[in-house]
Order: C-alpha cells, then sequence, then structure tokens
C-alpha cells in the first residue's frame, strides 16, 4: 500500500500538475497554440494510464484548457472515469470537469446515471454534494427520469446540506421532466416550513421560480408564503417572495390589498436597498397591472395610489443617492412609472435634468429616456436648451447622436404638440446643423421640410435661414466627417427653391446654388439642387420681367446657362439628366428674352401649385370606388416575354385560347359550326369583308386583328399615286421606321416614366409643352444605335405583343374640311386603295385636306396609325399619323415644313430644341406626280373626347421660290382610338357580366340598308369587331389604345337601329355612340 | 442567474459558470461579447447594463471583474449582493485572495462557488455555512491549495488583495 502511494507520488513528481500548466502557458506567450498541443498530448498519454491519480490530474488540467476555449470533448469518457473514482478528490475532480464540459448532447452521459445513483445514496454527504452539483449543470431530460426519485427522497434526507442542495436542484429536474412535478410538489411544499433556514429559502427559491412560470398553479400558497414574509427577517428569502406575490396579485386582487401593510412596512424599515427596490418595483408592477382595463377596478385604487406615492418618493431617494448604480436603478423604475403615470414623474423634472449632467453616460442616457415624457409647452424651451449645451459639451458622438434625436424627439412628438414657437424650433434645427461627425442629418432635413411645409407661417424665417445655410455650405461639405451633416443641404435648397418668393436676396441664393463646390455634394442632394435652381429661377425671372431693365433678367438666364453645364456632365444621372433638361428649357428663354418676349408667367407656371401637407390617415378616407380591387394586378407581373404575349387576352378569359376553342366545340359544336357558316357565307357575299382563309383561322390567336380588319370604304376620288418609292422597298422602309419608333417611344416612355417618378412633381411635368422637350430625339438617336443589337432580340417579344393585343389598328384620318366636294374624286381610287391596304396589312384611313376651291400644287393624305400601347395603360399613349404627300402641280415641291398647333391634350412629338409652336421639316422633297408618305407622332392625354388639330403645311415651288401655305386640320375621332380587337363570345359574356362597364344607348331611325352592311359599316368606320350575329342582331367588341372595352349590341327591326352600348369609360362610349350615328346620319 | 463569468483587466478568463444549457461556440461567442463590451466602460458607470434581453450585473475587484446575467425580473442589487458575497468567501478561504489564487487554485474557486450557488440560486445565505462545508470537504482531500509563495515570479498587479483594494475604492 505504501509503496502504491510513493509510486503514485514519483509518476507525479514527473507529470505536470494544474500548477505547471499554467505557468507553462504563461512562459510560452509567443507560442501559446503550439505548447497547448504539446500538453495536450501529454495529457493523452496520461489519461492511458491505469493510476487514478495521474488520470484525475490530467482531467483537472483539461477542464482549465477548457476554460481557455479548447475542446476537450474527446476526453468525455475520461472524465466518467474520475467521476467514478472512489475517492473524494478525484470524485470531485471528475464532477467538476463534467460540470464544465458535458452538455445534453454529450453521449457519455448516459453511462454516468448509475455512478450519480450510487453517489447520491453515498454514506459521506459531501460524496452526494458533489453529485448533485454537478447534476444541476448536466442534467439531461433522461437524467433527470431516471434520477428523480433518488432525489426526491434526498429532500428528506437528515442532513440540510443534502435537503438544501436537493430542493434546488429539483427545479432543473421539474424543467427536464415536468412530470416529476406533481408527485414532488407536496415534499416540497413541506420544505417550506423546514427547520433549516438553508433549505427553507432553497424552497422558496424553487417555488417562486416555478410561479414565475405558471402563477396560478401556486394561488393556493399564497397564505403560507404571507406568513413567511410577515416572520422572515432573511432580505434574499424576501425578495423572493416578494417577487413570487408580484407574479401572484394580478390574479387575485384581494392579495393585493393583503400585501400593502407589509410592504409598506419594508419600504420603510428596510435598509437594503436590493429590497427596497424590489418592493418598489412589485409595487409599480402591481399598479400597472391594477390599473389595467384587463381588471376590474376595485376599491383599493385610491390606496394603491397612495403606496404608489411612496415608491415614487423612495424612488427619488434611490435617485439622489451618490451610489451610481441606486442612480441607474431609480431612473429605470421612473421610466417604467413614465408610461401609465406621466404626471407623477413630471414633479420630479428638476432631478432628472440634473441626472443629464451625471459623469456616467448609461446614467445620461437614462435620464433622456424619461425627458421625453416630462416636456410641456412651459418647459420644452428649457429643456431643450439645457440639452444643446449638453450637445456642446458631449464628447463621444454616440452620446451626441443620442442627444440630437432626443431633441428631435422630444419637439416633434404628437404633431410638435409642446413647440409654441417654430422660429425657435428652426434655430434649433439650424444650430444642430453645426454637430460634427453626427450620423443624423437627413433627420434634421426631413425636419426642416416637415415644419416648412406645415406650418405656413414659418416659411419666411425658414426660407431666410435656408439661404444663410446655402450661403455656409463650404462649411458642411468641407470636411469628410461631416458628410452626414449635408443631407440638410437637401432639405435647405428644398425650401429656398420652393418657396423662394419669400427669398429675401433671390439671386445670392441662386449663385450659392450654383456653385462649383455644389458638384462635390451626394448626387441625390445635387439633383435637388438643379431643380430648385429652375424655382428660383423662374421666380427671379418674374422680378426682374417687372423691372424696365430687361439686363437683369437676361443675366439671370446667362448664369444659368454658364453654371448648369458643370451638372449635365455629372456622373450621377438624375443630376445630368434634371440638368440637360432645364439648360434647354433656359437656352430656349434666353431666345425669347433676346426677342424681347414676356415668359416668366409661362416658366413660373411650370412650378406652379401648392405643396399641400396630406395627413398620413387621408388615404383611408378616400372610398375605394365599387368594383375596385386595390390588391388584383392592373397587369400581370411581367415574367416573360411570352406570358407579356397574353396578357390582353388573359383581360377577357383566362384559360387558353386553344381551350376556350376547345369549349367551343365540345359545347355547340354543330350549331358553331352553322353560325360559323352562316357567318362566312354573309362574309362571302359582303364586299365589305376581307375573307378570312382557313390558315388565318388557325394562327387566329397570332395574329387575331388580321381577318378583322375592315375593308375601307374608300373616301377618296383621287386616284392614288404609286409614292416615290418601289412599293416593297417603302413597305420594308415603313416598318422600320415604325419598329424603329416603336423602341424610341419605349424608351421615351421610360425615360419619362423616370422622370415623373423623382420629380414627384407629375403635374408639372405634364402641363408644360416644356415636358415633352424632355424627350429629346438626340438621346432617342442615340440609344437606338448604341442598343441596337439588344434592340433586335427585343423586336419579337415586342411585335408579338402587339400582334396578340390586337394588331395596331387606325387611329385615323384627318378631316375633310369639304367632304362633299371631295366624294366623287375619291370614289375613283378605292380600287387602288383598298389593294395597297391589303397588301400593307398596317390600315391606312385617308382623307384628302386641301384647299378644293383653290388650285393647289399639293394633295395631302392623312393616315392615322395607332401605336404603342404597351406598357402602363394609362400612360399617355401615341398616335402615329401619316401623311402622304401627292405633289399634284408640274413643280418640284421644296422646304415643306408641318406644324400642328398644340392643344393641352394632344401635341405633336418635336425633336429636342425646337420650341412649342416649330414646324417639323418634311424629309423629302417632290417632284412633280410623285407622293411619299411622311409620319409625325401625336401625344394625347385622353382619349375620351375627340380631338381637333389645326395645322399648317408651308412649302416652296422651287421655280417660283414662292411661300405656299395650306391649312389643314386633323380630326382625331373617338372611333380612331379604338383598335379592332376580337373577341370571343365567352369572353365577351364575361366581360358584360363583370358589371364594370357602364351602360348607353342609341336609336338610329330610317338606315336603310341591309344588316351586314350595316355591321361592315361600324366595323369599318369605328374598329368594330363582330363578335357573334344571329339573325338581325348582333354583338361587337372593339378595344381603346388605352384598354377601354366598348361592347355593342346592335339590333334591327325594320328601318330602326338601336344600338346598346356597354363600355367602363362613359364619355368616351358616348362620343363613339355620336360618332356611328352621324356615320348613318351621312347616308 | 444565467451564467456568472470572472475575467482579468486584459480580458483573460479565469472562471466561467453557466446555468443554462448552451453549446461551446455560443458560450465562447457570448463570453467574447461580454469581456469586450464590460471592459470598455468607463470605471465611473454603474455596474448594470442592458445586454441581448438579460441584464449584465458586473464588478471590479482590483484586477479581476465578476461579471453575472440575469434576466429580466432579477433584481440587480442582489445580484451584486451575490457577487460581493463570492469575493468575500474566497477572501475567507484564501486569506485575502488574489487573482493568482483563482488562477492556480480555480478548481478551488470552483468548489466554492458550487457550495454558494447551485443552479443559479443561492443555495447558502450564511458566510459560515458555506466555508465549513468546503472545509469539510477540504478534510477528505489529500492535496491542499497553493499558496503565494509558489508562484513568485508573478507581476504584483495579480497579487492585489481582491477584497482590500475593493474597501478602498469603496472609501474614496
Amino acid at each position: 500500500m505504501a509503496l502504491k502511494i510513493v509510486k503514485g507520488s514519483i509518476d507525479r513528481m514527473f507529470d505536470k500538475n494544474l500548477q505547471d500548466l499554467v505557468r507553462g502557458i504563461r512562459n510560452h506567450k509567443e507560442d501559446e497554440a503550439k505548447y497547448i498541443s504539446t500538453c495536450i498530448d501529454e495529457i493523452k498519454q496520461e489519461l492511458k494510464q491505469d493510476n487514478i491519480a495521474v488520470k484525475a490530474n490530467a482531467v483537472c488540467k483539461l477542464t482549465y484548457l477548457q476554460m481557455l476555449g479548447y475542446d476537450v470533448s474527446w476526453a468525455a469518457f475520461n472524465i466518467v472515469e474520475v467521476m467514478s473514482s472512489s475517492k473524494f478528490t478525484y470524485k470531485r475532480i471528475g464532477y467538476l470537469a463534467a460540470s464544465q464540459c458535458f452538455h445534453e448532447s454529450t453521449d457519455v452521459i448516459m453511462l454516468t446515471t448509475n455512478q450519480i445513483r450510487k453517489d447520491l445514496s453515498s454514506p459521506n454527504q459531501y460524496d452526494t454534494g458533489v453529485a448533485l452539483t454537478g447534476l444541476s449543470c448536466f442534467v439531461t431530460p433522461d437524467l433527470a427520469r431516471d434520477l428523480a426519485n433518488d432525489i426526491m427522497t434526498l429532500m428528506s434526507h437528515t442532513k440540510p446540506y443534502i435537503r438544501k442542495k436537493a430542493v434546488l436542484i429539483m427545479y432543473k429536474v421539474f424543467l427536464k421532466y415536468p412530470e416529476s412535478l406533481r408527485p414532488a410538489f407536496p415534499r416540497l411544499k413541506e420544505k417550506l416550513e423546514d427547520p433549516d433556514p438553508g433549505v427553507q429559502s432553497a424552497a422558496v427559491n424553487v417555488i417562486c421560480e416555478l410561479a414565475r412560470r405558471n402563477p396560478k398553479n401556486y394561488l393556493s400558497l399564497a397564505p403560507l408564503f404571507f406568513k413567511l414574509m410577515t416572520s422572515s427577517t432573511n432580505n434574499w428569502v424576501l425578495i423572493k417572495i416578494i417577487k413570487l406575490f408580484g407574479a401572484l396579485t394580478p390574479l387575485e386582487p384581494r392579495l393585493g390589498k393583503k400585501l400593502i401593510e407589509p410592504l409598506t412596512n419594508l419600504i420603510h424599515s428596510t435598509s437594503a436597498m436590493s429590497l427596497l427596490y424590489e418592493c418598489v418595483n412589485t409595487v409599480i408592477a402591481g399598479h400597472d397591472v391594477n390599473g389595467s382595463p384587463f381588471l376590474p377596478p376595485f376599491s383599493l385604487a385610491l390606496f394603491l395610489f397612495l403606496r404608489f406615492q411612496l415608491c415614487v418618493q423612495k424612488l427619488r431617494i434611490l435617485i439622489e443617492d451618490s451610489d451610481q448604480n441606486l442612480k441607474y436603478l431609480g431612473l429605470l423604475a421612473m421610466s417604467k412609472i413614465l408610461k401609465t403615470h406621466p404626471k407623477s414623474v413630471q414633479s420630479h423634472k428638476d432631478l432628472i435634468l440634473q441626472c443629464l449632467d451625471d459623469k456616467d453616460e448609461s446614467i445620461r442616457l437614462r435620464a433622456l429616456d424619461l425627458l421625453y415624457g416630462m416636456v410641456s409647452k412651459k418647459n420644452l424651451m428649457e429643456i431643450v436648451k439645457k440639452l444643446m449645451l449638453h450637445v456642446d459639451k458631449a464628447e463621444g458622438t454616440t452620446y451626441r447622436d443620442e442627444l440630437l434625436t432626443k431633441i428631435i424627439d422630444i419637439c416633434s412628438q404628437s404633431n410638435y404638440q409642446y413647440i409654441t414657437n417654430f422660429e425657435w424650433y428652426i434655430s434649433i434645427l439650424v444650430e444642430l446643423t453645426r454637430l460634427e461627425g453626427t450620423r443624423h442629418g437627413h433627420l434634421i432635413a426631413s425636419q426642416m421640410l416637415d415644419v416648412a411645409i406645415r406650418v405656413k407661417a414659418i416659411r419666411v424665417f425658414a426660407v431666410a435661414q435656408m439661404a444663410t445655410l446655402l450661403d455656409n455650405a463650404h462649411l458642411m461639405t468641407g470636411n469628410v466627417q461631416r458628410k452626414g451633416i449635408c443631407e440638410v443641404l437637401y432639405a435647405a435648397a428644398w425650401i429656398c427653391g420652393e418657396f423662394s418668393e419669400h427669398l429675401e436676396n433671390p439671386m445670392q441664393t441662386l449663385e450659392a446654388m450654383l456653385r462649383p463646390k455644389v458638384a462635390t455634394l451626394p448626387g441625390h442632394i445635387q439633383a435637388v439642387y438643379v431643380q430648385n435652381a429652375a424655382k428660383l429661377f423662374a421666380t427671379l425671372l418674374k422680378n426682374q420681367e417687372g423691372n424696365t431693365d430687361r439686363t437683369a433678367a437676361q443675366e439671370t438666364s446667362q448664369l444659368m446657362i454658364d453654371r448648369l453645364p458643370l451638372f449635365v456632365q455629372s456622373a450621377n444621372l438624375e443630376v445630368q439628366e434634371r440638368a440637360s433638361c432645364i439648360l434647354q428649357l433656359v437656352k430656349y428663354i434666353q431666345k425669347l428674352q433676346q426677342k424681347d418676349v414676356e415668359v416668366a408667367e409661362e416658366v413660373i407656371a411650370l412650378f406652379a401649385g401648392e405643396l399641400n401637407p396630406v395627413a398620413p390617415k387621408a388615404q383611408k378616407k378616400v372610398p375605394v370606388p365599387e368594383g375596385l380591387d386595390l390588391d388584383a394586378w392592373i397587369n400581370e407581373p411581367p415574367s416573360e416575354s411570352e406570358s407579356e404575349d397574353e396578357q390582353p387576352k388573359a383581360i377577357f378569359a383566362k384559360e387558353e385560347p386553344k381551350h376556350s376553342r376547345a369549349r367551343h366545340t365540345e359545347v355547340d359544336e354543330k350549331e358553331l359550326a352553322k353560325r360559323r357558316e352562316a357567318r362566312k357565307q354573309e362574309q362571302a357575299n359582303n364586299p365589305f369583308y376581307i375573307k378570312a382563309s382557313p390558315s388565318s383561322q388557325k394562327v387566329y390567336q397570332e395574329a387575331p386583328g388580321v381577318e378583322h380588319i375592315p375593308v375601307v370604304q374608300i373616301d377618296l376620288s383621287v386616284p392614288l399615286k404609286v409614292p416615290g418609292l418601289p412599293m416593297s422597298d417603302q413597305y420594308v422602309k415603313l416598318e422600320e421606321e415604325r419598329r424603329q419608333k416603336e423602341r424610341v417611344e419605349k424608351k421615351k416612355k421610360e425615360k419619362k416614366k423616370r422622370k415623373e417618378k423623382r420629380g414627384g412633381r407629375g403635374k408639372k411635368h405634364d402641363s408644360g409643352p416644356e415636358s415633352e422637350e424632355d424627350i429629346t430625339p438626340a438621346h432617342m438617336v442615340d440609344i437606338v444605335t448604341e442598343e441596337m443589337p439588344l434592340a433586335d432580340s427585343e423586336k419579337l417579344p415586342v411585335r408579338s405583343h402587339r400582334a396578340a393585343e390586337a394588331l395596331k389598328s387606325p387611329a385615323e384620318d384627318g378631316d375633310a374640311e369639304s367632304p362633299a366636294s371631295q366624294e366623287p374624286k375619291k370614289k375613283s381610287s378605292k380600287e387602288k386603295r383598298e389593294k395597297k391596304k391589303d397588301k400593307d396589312g398596317d390600315r391606312k384611313v385617308s382623307v384628302k385636306n386641301g384647299n378644293p376651291t383653290r388650285e393647289t400644287a399639293l394633295w395631302m393624305y392623312i393616315y392615322g396609325a395607332e401605336i404603342d400601347i404597351q406598357g402602363n395603360l394609362q400612360d399617355g399613349s401615341q398616335v402615329v399619323v401619316s401623311v402622304i404627300f401627292e405633289n399634284k402641280c408640274d413643280n418640284f415641291l421644296k422646304t415643306m415644313e408641318f406644324n400642328v398647333l398644340d392643344s393641352l391634350n394632344s401635341k405633336l412629338q418635336r425633336p429636342e430644341g425646337s420650341g412649342p409652336h416649330d414646324g417639323l421639316s418634311v424629309p423629302f422633297q417632290l417632284p412633280p406626280g410623285v407622293s411619299n408618305e411622311a409620319r409625325f407622332v401625336f401625344t394625347m392625354q385622353s382619349i375620351v373626347m375627340p380631338q381637333k388639330l389645326k395645322g399648317t403645311l408651308t412649302f416652296i415651288i422651287k421655280d417660283s421660290s414662292t411661300h405656299e401655305k395650306l391649312d389643314f386640320k386633323l380630326h382625331f375621332t373617338c372611333s380612331s382610338y379604338l383598335i379592332t380587337t376580337p373577341c370571343y363570345s365567352d369572353a365577351f359574356a364575361k366581360l358584360l357580366e363583370s358589371g364594370d362597364l357602364k351602360c348607353s344607348s342609341v336609336r338610329l331611325e330610317g338606315v336603310n340598308m341591309p344588316f351586314h352592311h350595316l355591321l361592315a359599316r361600324i366595323c369599318f368606320h369605328h374598329h368594330f369587331s363582330v363578335v357573334e350575329r344571329i339573325d338581325s342582331c348582333a354583338s361587337m367588341y372593339s378595344r381603346s389604345i388605352q384598354g377601354h372595352h366598348v361592347c355593342l349590341l346592335v339590333k334591327t327591326s325594320g328601318q330602326t337601329v338601336s344600338i346598346d352600348a356597354k363600355c367602363d369609360e362613359p364619355t368616351l362610349l358616348g362620343n363613339v355612340l355620336d360618332e356611328i350615328k352621324q356615320t348613318f346620319s351621312q347616308c | 442567474m444565467q451564467f456568472m463569468l470572472l475575467f482579468s483587466r486584459q480580458g483573460k478568463l479565469r472562471l466561467q459558470k453557466w446555468y443554462v444549457p448552451l453549446s461551446d461556440k455560443e458560450k465562447k461567442k457570448i463570453t467574447r461579447e461580454l469581456v469586450q463590451t464590460v471592459l470598455a466602460r468607463k470605471p465611473k458607470m454603474c455596474s448594470f447594463l442592458e445586454w441581448r434581453d438579460l441584464k449584465v450585473v458586473y464588478k471590479r475587484y482590483a484586477s479581476l471583474y465578476f461579471c453575472c446575467a440575469i434576466e429580466e425580473q432579477d433584481n440587480e442589487l442582489i445580484t451584486l449582493e451575490i457577487i460581493h458575497r463570492y469575493v468575500e468567501l474566497l477572501d475567507k478561504y484564501f486569506g485575502s485572495v488574489c487573482e493568482l489564487d483563482i488562477i492556480f487554485n480555480f478548481e478551488k474557486a470552483y468548489f466554492i462557488l458550487d457550495e454558494f450557488l447551485l443552479g443559479g440560486e443561492a443555495q447558502e445565505t450564511s458566510k459560515k455555512t458555506v466555508l465549513k462545508a468546503i472545509e469539510q470537504a477540504d478534510l477528505l482531500q489529500e492535496v491542499r491549495p497553493h499558496h503565494l509563495e509558489s508562484y513568485p515570479d508573478y507581476d504584483c498587479c495579480h497579487k492585489e488583495a481582491l477584497l482590500e483594494v475593493k474597501l478602498v475604492l469603496e472609501h474614496n
């Protein structure tokens, strides 16, 4: 035996013990990892030995290494070995290692169950104690289940040392194995009255923790705890009991009444701050709950309130204490009170303001939190003044930023409720901009904007302040650190621009906004600068035009023209775009100025209109129109080009077109076939129909418009000359042109959309003629050429989309000034026209314009062709008018210029740089007898009303060199906005059922023509397609370029034709019906 | 209580006791974060901070920080008392305890803590009882704790008695 001990100690002399390891690690600071890996190797060797002392030593070292962050999970089994040593020394080390290293997923824990059970029942109480302590750290659900009974037995152990531990560990067992709670609870309850205070305290602890999780089950213990509370003098126990009551009172209000006295006594008597704090907290929490609407108010309210006041008094004592910890906790508790009883806190304003001066930042932050609830109209300025002082003094950026947000929070709370003087607030905001390195520039900026917009009276002052800010912008931009604050310039520039009429010295501000230094600001701020410089410019013009001296105004324009190019070169797209638009605008204005034209009114109209604040809830007050589903997609979300093709159809019928066709066949094939046959027969007999070829029937969906293209009824009396180019070439050329236009227009539309979005002033963009100039041909060209390769691939989906949508069909026509006189001539050209059209596929309606009373050198045919409504249907659509010019005289015609007087609604698109009244030169000359075609694009705002545009064509007859002028009128009828769109009867029925359409009807008397002629006429003149025809009744359908559905039901009996119509746009419908009526009144 | 950490001014962990089951990875992460946060605080600041959804209570004794994480409803002041009580126990046991005592006898420090707290709850509020239990358990053990003389090669800062310095601070 003695020998063995000697041998053991000799072994250990050569081993490193823990102290050697600690020292070794310290001595190998440079190569700690290497040293430790050799140590671990040694430990592995030691663990292989039989000597338990060596093993225990190794495990002890491992425990130390584990704390340093090394993985020792591989030694888990060795730990179990050491745990099962019979010697307390090693067992203790083993259990310590296990409690530090084991967790629920350690597998070897399963092996420990029996060992632990053995240790729990060991005669040595320290063995048992060590096992219980270890178990508390690594108890798993399995261990809890297997050992629950053993531990329960230990709760009644003779030694309090064991009882105490057993009681405490039961809590962990309950958590892991809740089923054990029921059988163990009676014994646990007994322990509340254990003679040993330690055991008693342990039982209170456990029950308190349990009750916190589920208070309901522990209400019955309240009397027992009440007794304990009044008898115990142990603060630790008292705190737990009070906490327990805090959990129980919400369930049993009567308990609150009973508690008042002992709690008040404790608050008055105790010297232990921890206990006092616990009491106060419980009272506050209890008061919250009692005051909450969930529980009926009970007679104790007043009582509680008095006690509550006592608490606040006590908190004041805490806050006044020199101990930072108490101060902090006092403020923390105060902030809890603030939520429910702001008044109680307000009376301690002085104290809380004092805390703002505290040297401890965490205390200052707590005090700041409290300030929020303490301001009133009276003290706001005073409090903010104090905060501003702190802002100046504050060292850390974090704390200063916190102060800044708090100042703004406090001032802006409940819609600036406490601010009596907004000039003061603006000054505060301006002062805050002087803060260095704050991140909250945008916060200040949004406040400035908000106040300037919402408080009208303050604008003069605000504008003056902002102008100063702009003037001193270099203070903010100079320092890189101040980056965050330059956001303020965003607000300043906007306010100065928007409310520029209040500026004292607008010229100076304009100069400040156009300084080259501005180009160093972030892009979004530059953009606002540019935009608002334009507003300012408008105001300046207005002021200066009032003067007799015109030079001032011209100088202003020159300043703009000089400075803006810097922004045109900006790398930021938005800045660039805005700057180039405004630069063009200013150049144009300058041109006018030089002609002594007064432009200020028009320029200022660009930015007219008050920006009114809108309440956040205002939108809710607008009733949603019936049948409008705000959540539904207006258009299917774009995914692939294919799905885009389906889009227009989906409006009518959800199912695949082929399916719908198949269903037709199934449901009523015979009938349908019969009808189709009848219809074919009808159409065959009808000279106005183009007969559908069988193949076209099949590809109907791909090119639905084809068979529905009505044959043009030729109204031309002039023989149609073949245009200068060979037919096919021209066709190709037209096609190319058209595609190009499409692309360009698409681009333009996108551009426009973008512009409107970021302009935030869509209206203004739309209202002025300049908005059209925004879309610059130069850009178009650039884009088209640059993106040619891409454009080719783009072409396909776009094309098929159009085809599916209904092919384009004609917006039409010019208006014959005196159709009667033209009539005979027109007729004669009928055949040729028709031929051309058939080949073309692209329908054109032509009407000759001109002055028939006079010898004219030129015939003008005006063709209409609708263009492109893809994308947003609401976005102003464009109409392309094709004009054929035919030279009827014997002289060469040149320098033709086409011009139209724009109306508000419709405008001719002109290239960039040209004014709203400039003409477009026709890109060709005409030799005698030759005709050629030119296309002009018009933009339409609204298509519900017919439009008439007056225009002139000027040209020079070569030999005579005389200027000739031809006046004409373009008549855009409502029918010309309709596109012949095929529609199946089921889709048609659905549409009618949908109930979104408004009804209207018209009666035509004395129509003396066969029914199919009548239909053909409607089809041709008004671009309808026949959906279905039964006897003397037919349903017809058409769609506007903006997507309105127009449905007609035409019935005839004798000479009376009645047309019932439905459309989602009543005005449009009314006009279309009027036009139909007119068509028939003429015959 | 969720866990207790002891670490030095240099951020070296001296003792850790976890009363909630967490993976080693999480433990390491939490330790790193907390040590950084606490060390960054200025000496005059109060002992409490809100961290994640827990409250952290810490106190510095000479070169060692004692740091506990407690839950929302727990009492910060009593936690401070627990920390102080633990330091007193260490002091009584080692006799003017210093950081080195805890480093070289870290298992003893654990044993004392385990006699004082169990499963995160105070199990014995009487200092005498705790010390008596430890002493009696030690009687069963063969190895005596190492004492200051046995680690002479250390800087004096680690030898500062935790509690005395604490008392001096209090008088200031």
